[in-house]
Formats: structure tokens, sequence, C-alpha cells
């Protein structure tokens, strides 16, 4: 999609700065001349509110961070204090606190998005892998965002969390003290959580500007699956795609605000108001909702793996977890190569469109097992829900390409759209 | 690649070789302060012994302290639990190896004997914490009368062995000593 440049700089100033640093060239051919495909819906205006709230939690979190002290004997207190002293702090904490939350409902929709209209496939196999690590530097930065407030769910969520890697043989407890800085979660790794999980969301704008590069050299899949094959097919990023994208930010917004004026703290746990205490458990370790089906996986894996008929234990069941949540997780990156079907959009699809279904179910399935107690149907349900997961990607992604009679499918995208809308206007 | 065209490595070749080598310990031995610094500090490492004064803890109670911030459970057993305990048959336990830090012999096997001083079976000293991924169970809990782990459901017997549930290992015995009978030190 890239190539000539329609860009033609009006004023002196411009044509002087145009010579030097073609900034402005660069964001008119991004995001002004840029053609889009004509078809595209509302679930691709997700990325732009990505891009929106990445920008609010980086907001919000500088501002908290000039009132937050990462220390284990204040930080409890400062969050409190920003709530009740700190000028309009309130406002600023439940912005992030909530702003991390519709941060992860945005990324789920975008990514199933991607995977209903096989926006993974060739060519855009390496914009989806950047999408990943995102995904996967997001995960890191809101977890260690959460122990800040030292909360009973910061101090054992983060407890729980850094023990996975004492599941790895020989060296996991040297991991892990590295990790915390002590054989216990503990004043060294607040510190440290904190210093990173400033760090991390700026990562986050490096890998997402790379993630936009990509995008801009494919150009968008839409939801036909049908490559652009000539300008009939696309309007001008702006007016279209911006204003459709403003439109649904501000839908977003709306709900966003809802949540933080009338209900800001619905998606926490209420233990996180309680100061961390290193000698009591809580009796329920539930992690953020949108960990929650990662972590129903991890607690499936309830049995040893071993060599049958014999006591010899080849992965027992603390390590199996562990493989099987960030295999659940590390799985998406080889999802381009999983998926044998040479069609990208599921509308074309009759019977990969059910299974899709199907696995969106299981997520929300295992999501709602992950906040259950591990123990009787509860842990058989998590057990079969995540042989499922795995079975779509290992099993049901390659032989669907081999055995499905695919729709037919439209000649161009402007095609796909008179034959929907009725009469062509020329 | 070489610099010539000649088969055998040159002067330039091993030159080539050499300098990299150097520029590689180079920046691991420049690395290193900056990973090094994560590990624990000389304050962490000093929290390394304490004494505890266990003359009021009665039979069938609890006292928990701290040692290098891990919690030490110090059960004054009572005669029924050291006797559930001792009627367990190895086979019946997931992890079959005592996990005493007082033992020379670190595969000795995870009799109730073993897990304790002998002559004072009563007392049960283990660090706290579950060994599944590092909840602190609850005392005098769960379907063997010893402890329970409400994180995920590890069961632990009266000797503090891992009976049921995800957990792989049994409750570690750390290193500790009685100075008198109403002293230990831990560490
Ligand atoms: C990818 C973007 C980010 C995400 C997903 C995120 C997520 C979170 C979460 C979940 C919390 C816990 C909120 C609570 O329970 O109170 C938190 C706290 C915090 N974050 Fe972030 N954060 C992000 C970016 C940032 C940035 C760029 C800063 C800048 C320094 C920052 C500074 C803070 C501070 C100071 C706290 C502690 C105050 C509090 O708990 O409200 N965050 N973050
Ligand atoms: S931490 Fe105890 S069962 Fe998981």
């Amino acid at each position: 999609m890239s190539g000539h440049s329609a860009y033609v700089p009006k004023s002196g100033f411009g044509k002087w700065m145009d010579a030097r640093l073609p900034l402005a060239r660069l964001v008119y051919d991004s995001f002004v001349a840029y053609p889009v495909p004509r078809n595209l819906n509302n679930w691709y205006t997700f990325g732009a509110i990505l891009s929106l709230m990445l920008v609010v939690q980086l907001l919000t979190g500088i501002v908290l961070a000039m009132n937050y002290v990462p220390n284990t004997t204040m930080a409890f207190d400062s969050v409190e204090h920003i709530m009740r002293n700190v000028n309009y702090g309130w406002l600023l904490r439940y912005m992030h606190f909530n702003g991390a939350s519709f941060f992860f409902i945005a990324v789920y929709i975008h990514i199933f998005r991607g995977f209903y209209y096989g926006s993974y496939k060739n060519p855009r196999e390496v914009l989806w892998i950047l999408g990943v690590i995102i995904f996967i530097l997001m995960m890191a930065t809101a977890f260690m965002g959460y122990v800040l407030p030292w909360g009973q769910m910061s101090f054992w969520g983060a407890t729980v969390i850094t023990n996975f890697f004492t599941a790895i043989p020989i060296v996991g407890d040297s991991i892990q003290q590295l990790l915390l800085g002590g054989a216990v979660v503990a004043n060294p790794t607040l510190n440290r959580f904190f210093s990173l999980h400033y760090l991390l969301p700026f990562m986050i704008v490096g890998v997402v500007i790379l993630h936009v590069w990509a995008l801009h050299v494919t150009g968008q899949t839409n939801p036909t699956g049908v490559e652009v094959k000539s300008e009939q097919d696309t309007v001008p990023f702006t007016p279209y795609a911006t204003m459709k994208d403003l439109l649904a930010m501000t839908v977003f917004l709306l709900v966003f605000a809802y949540f933080i004026f009338y209900m800001p703290n619905f998606l926490g746990a209420p233990e996180n108001y309680v100061r961390a205490d290193s000698l009591k458990t809580p009796s329920e370790i539930v992690p953020e909702w949108y960990f929650l089906p990662f972590y129903a996986i991890l607690r499936a894996i309830t049995f040893d793996i071993g060599i049958p008929f014999t006591d010899i234990v080849l992965i027992n069941s603390k390590l199996g977890g562990v493989m099987a949540m960030f295999g659940s997780l590390l799985i998406f990156f080889v999802v381009p190569w999983l998926d044998t079907s040479k069609v990208r959009s599921a509308t074309y699809r009759p019977l990969f469109k059910q299974f899709f279904w199907i696995f969106v179910l299981v997520c929300i399935g295992l999501g709602y097992l992950g906040a259950k107690p591990a123990e009787g149907i509860y842990t058989t349900l998590a057990q079969i829900l995540t042989f499922w997961y795995f079975f779509h990607f290992i099993v049901i992604l390659p032989v669907l390409g081999l055995i499905e009679k695919p729709k037919p499918i439209p000649a161009s995208i402007t095609e796909a759209v008179l034959a929907k809308n009725g009469v062509a206007k020329s | 690649m070489s610099a010539t065209d000649t088969t055998e490595p040159t002067r330039r070749d091993i030159l080539y070789i050499a300098t990299g080598a150097v520029g590689a310990v180079g920046v691991a031995s420049f690395a290193w302060p900056f990973i090094d610094q994560m590990n624990p500090d000389a304050s962490t490492r000093a929290l390394a012994k304490v004494e505890v004064d266990i003359s009021s803890v009665e039979t069938g109670r609890s006292l928990v302290v701290k040692w290098q911030g891990k919690p030490i459970f110090i059960r004054n057993r009572t005669e029924k639990e050291i006797e559930e305990a001792n009627a367990v048959s190895l086979e019946d336990l997931k992890d079959k190896i005592a996990r005493n830090e007082n033992l020379k012999d670190s595969s000795a096997a995870a009799t109730d004997a073993n897990r304790v001083v002998s002559g004072k079976e009563n007392w049960l000293i283990q660090v706290g914490i579950c060994t599944h991924l590092g909840c602190i169970p609850l005392g005098e809990q769960g379907d063997f009368d010893g402890w329970f782990c409400p994180c995920h459901g590890s069961h632990y017997d009266t000797a503090g062995r891992i009976r049921k549930g995800p957990a792989p290992e049994n409750l570690l015995v750390p290193p500790y000593e009685f100075l008198s009978d109403t002293l230990v030190k831990i560490g």
C-alpha cells in the first residue's frame, strides 16, 4: 500500500521543513490520504481505541507516579492519599485502574476480530506477531501495576505469579530470587516492579509503532478477506476512517466514564483495599478478570505427566500447569501457520465460523471457571475446556483448512459491497 | 568471512575472532552488575538466623514466626496427630522424600521420624509456604487434619506432607537446632 506520496506542502515553512524532515508528509500519507478498504465495519475501530487507551494509561500513570511512593511501608497509604487528599486524585486513579480493564476489553475484541477475519494470514504474519508481543507486554505491565497499591491481592497475586518460575527445573529458584530480590515478595520487589511498570508502557509504544508500520506496508484486511484490487475498493483514511474511529472512541469512552463515575470498583477485588499481610493468605486468590482464562488453564493441570505404568514423572502438575498457561499464550505466535485455509474471512468459511464461536464460548467459560474455587466439578470443567482450547489450535485449525468447502468468494471488495447494498452508484 | 581467498585461516582471521571474543567478554562483564543488582542485597541476606522461645506453645497449639521474610510454622503436635502421621504408609505419599534440610541424606524417606528431631517428635517445624505457588496454608484443616492451602486446594497431613492437590512437594523443614527445651534457633 505504500507507494507514491500525494503530499503537497502548502506554506513556505512546510516546503522548507519537507526538504529537511518530512514529518508532515509521513503523517499525511499515513493518516490522511492513506487508503483503507471501503467496507470496514465497527470491529475495525478497536485499533484506534487501543491507541487511545494507551495514551490514557500513560497520562494518568505519569501523574499518579507524582504522588505514589514505591515502598512497602508507604505504598498502601500513598494510594489512599491519592484517593482522599490529592486534587482529583480519585478521578485519576479510577481512570488508571478502570483504564487497564478497558484496555483489555479492547485488546480482546481486537484479537478475536483478527481470529474471525483471518487477519494473521499471509502476508500479515509479522503484523500479527507484533500484536501478540504487545499483548504480552500489556499483561506484564498490568500485573506489575496491580502490585503497586500493596493490598492483599497485590501481595498474594505477586507471590503466586512469581512462584511460577520455581516450577522450572534446577534454575527455577534462582530465577525467582533474581526477580523478587529476595526469597519472598518484599520491598525490593515493589521497588523494581514500579520501575518496570513505568518502563514497559514506553516499550509498548515502541512496538505499537512497528505494528502500525507493518500494517501500513500490507494494508488492512476487511470483512470479505479479499485484498484491495483497485482504488475503487478504498476510501481515504480522512475523513472516512477518522470519523468512524472518533465515533467508536466516543461510545467506548462513554461506557468507560460510566464505570469510572458510577461503579469504579466493580471490576476490582475488595480484598485489595486491605493492606498486604505477608503472614495471611486471603481465603480466595482471584486475579483481575482479564487474567482469569489463563488462570483457569494453570489450575486445570492437577495431574502429573509421566511414563505410563511406572512411577517416573516427567512433568509434575506444577510445571505442567505453568507450561499450559504460557503455552496457551505462546500458541498465538504460530496461528498463521496452524491455520491452513487460504480463505481469510469467516464469512466464507461456514465450518470455521461455528468453531470460532465455540472457541469464544470456551474462553468465556474458562474465564468464569478461573474465578471459581479450584475443586470438584469446576476443576473437571476447566480440564475439558483447557483441552478444547488447545484442540482448537492444534487440530481444528489445520484440519478445517483441508476439509472445509468455502462459500464462493466475491471477485472484489466493491463487488461484495454492491451485492449487499443493491444498486450500483457509479 | 575470511579476509583473503586462501583456504587456510589467516593471521587476520585470528585477529577478527580474538577481537570478537574480547568484545563478548567485555559486554558480558559490563552487563553482569546490571543483572546482579537484582539479586538479594546484603541487608536481605543478613536476616539469616532467628531464635524463638517456644515455652508458651502448649500441646495442640502453633506459633508462626518470620525467618528471612518467610513464615515458619512451629507446631506442638498432639499424640493423635503423631499417630496419624505414623500410620501412613510411604506408598500413599505423593512426595516420598523427607525435604528436611537437617538431614545429611537429601533423599531420605518421608517418614514422620525423618521430619522431626528424635526425642522431640511433638515439635514439627516447617516453612509455612505451600510448595505449589507460595501461599500460606491454613492449620488444622483439610482432608488430612494437617494444613490446607486455599489458593489451589493442596492438602497436607499432620507431618506436613503433601497428600492431595497440585503442590508437588512436602512442606520444607528448615535448618534448625534446639538450644534448650524451650529455645530453638532457626537458620
Ligand atoms: C500499558 C499501560 C498501563 C497499564 C495496563 C497499567 C495498569 C495498572 C494497574 C492495573 C494498576 C493497579 C491499579 C490499582 O489497583 O489501583 C496500576 C497502578 C499504577 N500505575 Fe499503571 N498501567 C499502565 C501504565 C502506567 C504508566 C505509563 C505509569 C507511569 C509511571 C503508571 C503508573 C502507575 C502507578 C503510580 C500506579 C499505582 C497507583 C494505583 O494503584 O493507582 N502506569 N497500573
Ligand atoms: S499455592 Fe497452595 S495450592 Fe497453590
